[in-house]
């Protein structure tokens, strides 16, 4: 495509146009990294070994503190001043990197092996162009590359990475452009030198579901267009599938399993692989029959680690006196292949019935309609106080967060709200709990109007009754409180005991009700890990009997196999005390999991609600249809049709006119969806969709899942 | 539900113990601990006072004037009282250990005196300052709106005054006595209390433990006092240490300049005040109190510090 990308280096091409043959881009031989700290020698990383071709794409999967990113760090020899290689070769493409100068590390570092982060704001910097940011790199890295040439390869290369308009960007600072064209840059950036290697570092984690989607493939065809060769470190087996070839699995400091990926995927063979694999919610799983089988306990310090098995005190099938002996090696698993698992009975354990006897639930019957919202709006106004303004009368602006909300739900049922950031779920739940109040519509709850309410002026009982997740485990708990101190307040507020006696009492129930020692009561919120401080949380929401709990994405700040626990736990409680539940967030699979009804926001406006089967199969609405294909599914069984949306979502200070969608709809059928708003459409189920399209023509789309074996 | 004994989890320690075992975090640092014991030991001299000084604070021996260090009071020296029996004439003997004064007074019992006024009014002026910065800044931080807008304007207005001008203006017009300084402290240093809480308030009551207080209905106070204080504490106890120097430091200059706590009590601003006509012939009898001042004023520095390095450990 580009002359320039294409034009030979004398040392990237060889290894570039060069069959995979036998010399490795990269290997890691017994590595062991340590941070050095005041509590002493803390082992990060033990025994790790990998080898990467040329062209081949590594994924390596862990929960954090597994020690992934410090392997990508050692590789780049950026581990700072407390971490240090303690045992074990770097070897790239041949030369032990733990050995070279400063001076030669630079030479290597951006050129032939670059990094991409998780955040992409902060690996651009906020007061330079991104022309320059992108021309620093052949000019450094190069001795006769002329401003001119650099210039020419950028924009290059920004069209490579599919972003429009390419010279605009180049004058462009980095805020001024959306988190996805922002991580475009970065890649392009890290393409831009031609590395043999590219390290990325959870590079969508930041980013939504739709624009992830675009990522991914845009890493995809990088990798089979140049033959990099990419080490990919994700938490997310979903993306590792999709772009990697082969997987190794750590575990606390450890890879515990590494194979093909195609293998890993369908025989894995490792306890803990199997775990992560029963945590995450596929197509296939589903709250009453096939129910998440979640890790117990979790993960180790790294100063605390078991002797033998880092996993054993987690694993089902640990058996003392053989797991817990001495350091276990990784063992071929099968005829070989390069399927390896570190386990020392993995050929007698048996899966095909495990997990056999998880609880089956009946699904409950919903019950009367607890809230209703009816054309429920909430505008936030925004004054622009310069003269012209003022002058026009145009000073007050409206970001329209809530545009039309009418749904209900009914006793016992869990409703989703799903949508991108920004599309007004969370604004919503403000209005819902009356930390902000409705511009317009009603919001019944049991009976009253509490869209206008705020917290001030709702009844005790109202507040009681309406309680919260919230998303961030950090900030959920009061940090010098007590946990038993915040869930006796909550108690004490309303009245749920007076006697102190009976109010620790119920602290006490409370935490044995979400699965935690008696003894947190008198910790506090910083002696806890992120899933605990979670419990504490959930705790905290159902100490005032509740009839509707709002869940704020309340897992997606923990670890997989920490959010299956939390997840049951939440649909447990849920249960015994017959809650609403209005759980919002923007992880589909989730949301398929443990919803019965969803509702689908774009840019303030529902666009499709119905039961969880209606919206999961078609007819679909459009941006449903991408937002399904956009997840990653980890499931080798379950073929996902592609959907990229292009563009990000536009800005509710400014929405589009006619339907919200239509500048990403890949559906667009002309100038009415720019100009008209789209009628709601009704099935007689009550599946509702917000489309121009005729519901006859939207039940003719394929279905986003299909499963193999159909 | 399993049966359920109140006893199996032990209750929490009783609040001094817990206040123990913060305290004893400060070990952490050897600064704070040297600042800790500077402090100790100034607190232990004002308190012994009557014990440990020498002599009576205001005994003028004229042939002790700007006595050197160590001196002896001639043999024979008689002094005279007026008690209700009439004169009373007794015999004093002794060591000048820091020598004497303008007056012929002993440096060393009017510095242990003059601890006493120090260490009382400049805690009591700060912890004035405190309060009124503490509850303006958390009013100001948390509701926002017209109350943030006039509270920051007027502390804005206040802090562009130079400090030592706003004294001099207020204790000259309210009269000069404890009480005034006591004012004229609190109205010099809320203002920059008031824009660090008000500063952290803006951040803390964006917190979702914020958000779950508000939607249990509980009252702006309990927000502002119970969940939004108590996390703002680690950079305020910082600052009070550092702003309780400001404040002995602001003492002696105001001592100094003759508008300091009134006499007859000896506070160090004033030994210096008195004897810098005298500085350069006996400079012990400025030099010693400086001295004082400034050690007190490092310990709570140092104290400052060492706190700061320990919260950054955590």
């Amino acid at each position: 495509m580009t002359a320039t990308l294409d034009a030979p280096r004398s040392d990237a091409t060889g290894t570039r146009t060069a069959p995979a043959t036998d010399v490795p881009i990269l290997e890691c031989e017994n590595l062991c990294i340590s941070y050095f700290t005041r509590a002493g020698e803390i082992p990060a990383v033990q025994d790790f070994n990998l080898r990467v071709m040329p062209g081949e794409a590594i994924g390596l999967v862990g929960e954090s503190g597994c020690g992934k990113s410090t392997v990508a760090m050692a590789v780049m020899r950026y581990l700072g001043g407390a971490g240090r290689i303690v045992d074990g070769v770097i070897r790239f493409k041949g030369r032990d990197i733990t050995t070279l100068s400063e001076e030669e590390l630079r030479r290597i570092r951006g050129s032939e092996i670059a990094m991409i982060y998780q955040e992409p704001m902060a690996a651009l910097n906020p007061s330079m162009k991104i022309g320059l940011q992108l021309m620093e790199v052949p000019l450094f890295h190069e001795d006769n590359c002329s401003q001119k040439e650099a210039y020419q390869r950028s924009v290059d290369i920004l069209t490579k990475v599919r972003l429009p308009d390419p010279e605009r960007l180049m004058d462009a600072y980095p805020h001024q452009i959306s988190g996805g064209q922002q991580q475009r840059v970065v890649i392009a950036m890290a393409l831009l030198s031609n590395p043999s290697l590219l390290l990325l570092d959870e590079p969508t984690t930041a980013l939504d579901v739709t624009v992830e989607a675009g990522i991914i493939k845009l890493i995809a065809e990088i990798s089979a267009e140049y033959g990099t060769s990419m080490i990919y470190i994700s938490h997310n087996l979903g993306l590792i599938w999709e772009t990697c070839s082969r997987v190794s699995v750590m575990y606390s400091g450890e890879v515990v399993e590494e194979a093909e990926i195609r293998r890993l995927f369908e025989k894995p063979t490792h306890p803990y692989t199997n775990g992560l694999f029963g945590c995450i919610p596929t197509p296939k799983s589903d709250k009453h029959t096939h129910p998440l089988l979640a890790i117990p306990g979790q993960l180790p310090l790294p100063h605390e680690r078991p002797r033998g098995c880092n996993f054993g005190p987690r694993c089902d099938f640990f058996e003392a006196g053989r797991c817990d002996q001495g350091v276990i090696p990784m063992r071929a698993v099968g005829d070989g292949g390069g399927h390896e698992a570190r386990c020392v009975k993995f050929e007698e354990i048996d899966w095909s019935d495990y997990g056999r006897d998880a609880k089956v639930f009946e699904p409950i019957e919903p019950g009367e309609v607890v809230l209703k919202a009816d054309q429920m709006q909430k505008y936030y106004p925004i004054y622009d106080r310069s003269l012209a303004a003022i002058l026009s009368g145009n000073s007050v602006r409206h970001v329209k967060a809530n545009e039309d909300i009418s749904f209900e739900a009914r006793k016992g049922q869990t409703v989703a709200i799903v949508g991108e950031s920004g599309c007004g779920k969370s604004t919503f739940a403000k209005v819902l709990m009356g930390l902000e109040t409705a511009t317009g519509g009603a919001l019944t709850f049991t009976g009253d109007d509490i869209a206008e309410q705020g917290v001030n002026s709702r009844s005790d009982e109202q507040l009681s009754s309406l309680q919260m997740v919230f998303q961030n485990p950090n900030d959920t708990l009061n940090p010098s409180m007590t946990v038993g101190g915040q869930i006796a307040r909550v108690i004490r507020k309303f009245g749920v005991e007076k006697d102190p006696d009976k109010i620790r009492g119920r602290v006490l129930r409370l935490l044995d009700l979400v699965k935690l020692p008696r003894a947190f009561a008198n910790r506090r919120p910083r002696q806890l890990s992120g899933g605990q401080k979670q419990r504490i949380g959930i705790a905290r929401a159902f100490a005032g009997n509740p009839a509707v709990v709002v869940a704020d994405e309340p897992v997606s700040a923990l670890d997989v196999s920490v959010q299956a626990a939390v997840t049951s736990l939440l649909m447990d409680i849920q249960r015994e005390f017959d809650t609403t539940l209005l759980f919002i967030s923007h992880d589909l699979g989730v949301v398929r999991y443990l919803a019965d009804r969803v509702v689908v926001m774009y840019l303030g406006h529902i666009v499709e609600q119905g039961t969880t089967e209606e919206v999961f199969s078609p007819p679909y609405h459009p941006y449903t249809e991408a937002l399904l294909a956009a997840v990653p599914v980890a499931d080798p069984e379950v073929e996902k049709k592609q959907i990229i949306l292009e563009g990000s979502p536009p800005s509710v200070i400014n929405p589009p006119t006619g339907c919200p969608f239509h500048t990403r709809c890949p559906r667009k059928l002309g100038e009415i969806c720019e100009t008209q708003v789209p009628p709601t459409q009704r099935t007689p189920q009550g599946h509702a969709i917000f489309c121009h399209i005729p519901l006859d023509e939207l039940r003719e789309f394929e279905p986003v899942f299909k499963t193999a074996a159909e | 539900m399993a049966d359920l004994t109140l006893n199996d989890v032990p209750r929490r320690d009783p609040l001094w113990l817990r206040l123990l075992k913060s305290l004893r975090l400060l070990r952490e640092s050897w600064m704070a601990m040297v600042g800790v014991g500077i402090i100790v030991f100034w607190i232990a001299v004002a308190l012994l006072a009557p014990v440990i000084s020498p002599f009576p604070y205001t005994q003028q021996i004229p042939a002790m004037v700007q006595a050197p260090m160590f001196s002896t009071i001639p043999e024979g020296f008689m002094l005279t009282s007026f008690t209700d029996e009439g004169m009373v004439r007794t015999e004093v003997s002794g060591i000048y250990l820091l020598g004497g004064d303008n007056l012929g007074r002993d440096v060393l019992s009017r510095i242990i005196w003059g601890a006493r006024p120090v260490l009382f009014w400049a805690p009591l002026a700060t912890f004035c300052a405190y309060a009124v910065g503490i509850l303006l800044g958390l009013l100001a931080g948390y509701r926002r709106g017209w109350i943030d807008d006039v509270l920051s304007r007027v502390a804005d207005i206040i802090l562009s005054f130079p400090v030592l001008v706003l004294y001099v203006v207020l204790i000259t017009q309210l009269g000069q006595s404890s009480i005034n300084i006591l004012l004229a402290v609190t109205f010099a240093s809320a203002p920059g209390i008031f824009r660090i809480v008000r500063g952290l308030t803006l951040d803390l009551r964006n917190r979702d433990y914020v958000a779950a207080a508000q939607t249990r209905g509980e009252s702006q106070w309990y927000v502002m006092f119970v969940e939004i204080l108590p996390n703002a504490r680690g950079p305020l106890i910082v600052d009070a240490c550092l702003r309780l120097g400001y404040t002995t430091i602001t003492l002696g200059v105001l001592g100094f300049l003759g508008l300091g706590l009134p006499p007859p009590d000896p506070n160090w601003g004033n030994l210096i005040a008195e004897n810098r006509t005298i500085a350069l012939t006996a400079p012990h009898a400025v030099v010693w109190p400086c001295i004082a001042i400034s050690s007190l004023v490092l310990g709570l520095n140092m104290l400052a510090d060492g706190l700061r390095e320990i919260s950054l450990k955590d």
